[in-house]
């Protein structure tokens, strides 16, 4: 069995701010991390592997050189082999070109079972690579997946989250599924795996690799355009009450009325 | 230096793991109980930390002496004391059958310390022989297949959480100082060995430390470690590696002191602005930064010239204990000072890490026996 991991570098948002004039991130200096939900998806993976050795983990990206820092990360964890799509000509792509490019990867590596991805990326946060790649591979696609529940022979039951509650939804494979937090808590990687990865050849495919027509790629095959991206202001202060119960009512009443809420 | 992407990797792993496991309330219990979680400890020895310098074939990792330095000193930074457990197997514990075990002892000792089956501790101080470890009493006198030990050793990190101990003892009674000294795998299960009290230690509180005590203990000659009479070499070049450790727990420690400065000079105000704004304390980070700079370049170099064979190394090992473990102390000293009154309070975590580095000058080989070391070396 062959399970196929799509992961992707992202700046730390925990340290990324918005440059107020251009509107664009300042990465600099900002330290790159693997996608958080992408690490729950490359988890879900390992632990089919946990319960069969047969099953090997290809883990794939699209991304700058750098990327490759990462993905000996996901090979640090346990995954068997990485893929980095990396070239000029994927730059500058939206979701929709990504996801051309990543489907072009996948096709390549060949024979896959399941395709697990994060839900989104911390720092698009679309979620849409995931299912558009599941678009372009003509698969079925399960997103937002809290649980699998069983792994068949052909299909996979898994659990969907939604807002209150969750569906189980049995798919059959081949099929992408994208992974949310609570699926799992990621493991950590080991000094061992740290030793493997750096024994490993990350294999880096370009357009040609992939039999890609640039034009089908990067900025050029990319149909959104950012209209404007700005930090939201920030909340302000929240105001506590004090006194009795009775008497924060009241103040409470009188501070809605003021305002015409009530 | 600038790190290899693998030794980021390795610090990001151990950084990684130790803020996420050894959070405040567990290392408060810690401090309160005096125990360490087993859980923590499984976890740890998961992950690799237990083997990380231990060669493949001897079931470890076989990272280099920096990848080892860069665990030590990020664990250090989170806990002083949980650095002990990490660094515990791939030095004193296992440092001494990396050098000589057999086959045979590698499975049945230092394998099982790897996997965190099994805890070995290393038994070369007596209440005599601190410093001057030539000055071991401890015996064993050949019987047949068997020696005999007697003898009682001090302040044995361990000691009483461990299944085996090192321990070096004289077996040419004749031979003065150092020689005639050979290295024993003592069982502590076995008849005759006991543990005195746990120690009541000012910092590193959640890693007993107490006396081993042997009264005619049986010990099969396969069980002697390395050759006869020759033990305290091996003693030394484990100290050797050992040194690098505890200058390695020193820069964390000394990491966590800075950070901790600065959060606070930030945050605190007085006469009206943040005490950061002040010469008086600004400075004082300044010179705790620089220093720190310094001791870290010192500690990573010799790990370095270790891995090297570089002729000199052992001097830098000395050099980097001796600098790092005293510049620790003077900043955590800093660290206190600029907390104020707060840091004077437990609830503060530079009290813990005041108290925590404060036997960095002494163990494994004092200053002072770090100064002769080097001196040793340039005045030879």
């Amino acid at each position: 069995m062959k399970i196929i991991v799509c992961a992707k570098q992202v700046p730390d948002t925990n340290e990324v701010k918005i440059d107020p004039v251009k509107g664009t991130l300042i990465r600099d200096g900002v330290p790159s991390i693997l996608n958080p939900d992408d690490a729950n998806a490359l988890e879900a993976a390992l632990q089919v592997k946990d319960a069969n050795p047969d099953v090997t983990i290809s883990v794939v990206s699209m991304g700058p050189p750098q990327a490759c820092y990462m993905l000996r990360e996901c090979l640090a964890m346990g995954a068997d082999d990485a893929y980095l799509l990396s070239s000029r000509a994927f730059g500058g792509a939206d979701t929709c070109a990504t996801s051309t490019t990543i489907a072009a990867g996948i096709r390549k590596i060949g024979d896959y079972d399941i395709i697990f991805a994060g839900r989104q990326a911390i720092d698009g946060d679309t979620a849409q690579v995931g299912p558009q790649t599941a678009r372009r591979l003509g698969l079925p696609v399960v997103t937002y997946v809290q649980k699998v529940r069983e792994l068949k022979e052909g299909s996979v039951i898994v659990e969907r989250q939604l807002e209150d509650g969750y569906e189980v939804i049995e798919c059959k494979t081949p099929c992408v599924l994208t992974a949310v937090k609570e699926l799992n808590d990621p493991r950590y990687m080991t000094i061992d795996g740290i030793v493997d990865a750096y024994n490993k050849e990350i294999t880096i495919w370009n357009e040609n690799d992939v039999k890609l027509d640039p034009s089908d790629c990067g900025l050029k095959a990319s149909p959104t355009q950012v209209f404007r991206s700005f930090t939201p202001p920030p909340k302000g202060k929240g105001e506590m009450l004090e006194g009795t119960v009775p008497e924060m009512v009241n103040t409470l009443v009188a501070k809605l009325t003021e305002k015409h809420i009530l | 230096m600038i790190l290899s992407e693998k030794h980021q990797l390795i610090r990001k792993l151990c950084r990684d793991f130790a803020e996420k496991e050894l959070t405040n309330d567990i290392l408060d219990e810690v401090e309160e109980s005096g125990v360490f979680p087993q859980e923590i400890l499984d976890k740890m020895a998961k992950a690799g930390f237990y083997g990380i310098k231990i060669p493949k074939e001897y079931g470890g990792s076989g990272c280099d002496t920096l990848s080892y330095i860069l665990m030590v000193e990020e664990f250090a930074r989170v806990s002083p004391v949980a650095s002990l457990y990490v660094n515990s197997p791939n030095s004193l514990g296992g440092g001494p059958l990396v050098m000589s075990a057999t086959p045979e002892q590698v499975e049945k000792y230092l394998k099982p310390s790897i996997t965190g089956e099994k805890v070995l501790a290393f038994g070369l101080t007596e209440p005599g022989a601190g410093s001057d470890a030539g000055g071991t009493t401890t015996t064993a006198v050949e019987d047949g297949d068997y020696y005999i030990i007697n003898g009682r050793k001090t302040f044995i990190t361990l000691a009483p959480l461990s299944d085996y101990a090192v321990i070096y003892a004289k077996t040419d009674l004749k031979a003065k100082g150092s020689k005639g000294i050979s290295a024993f795998l003592v069982d502590m299960k076995a008849p005759g060995v006991s543990c005195g009290k746990p120690e009541h230690k000012m910092g590193l509180i959640g890693c007993a430390t107490s006396d081993i005590v042997l009264e005619d203990v049986r010990v099969h000659k396969s069980d002697m470690l390395g050759e006869k009479d020759r033990g305290f070499i091996n003693a030394m070049k484990t100290l050797d590696g050992g040194r690098l450790g505890v200058s390695a727990q020193s820069i964390g420690v000394a990491t966590a002191c800075l950070e901790e400065s600065i959060k606070y000079a930030k945050e605190r105000k007085q006469f009206g602005k943040p005490i950061a704004k002040f010469q008086g304390i600004s400075f004082m980070i300044a010179d705790m930064a620089a220093k720190l700079a310094a001791a870290r370049e010192l500690v990573y170099n010799a790990a370095v010239l270790k891995d090297a064979g570089d002729k000199d190394a052992s001097m830098y090992c000395s050099m980097a204990k001796y600098f790092a473990s005293e510049v620790c102390n003077e900043i955590a000293a800093k660290a206190v000072q600029i907390h104020g009154g707060y840091g004077y309070i437990k609830e503060y975590k530079v009290e813990r890490l005041y108290r925590d580095c404060r036997v960095f000058t002494i163990f494994e080989g004092t200053s002072q026996v770090q100064q002769m070391v080097i001196a040793g070396n340039l005045l030879k």
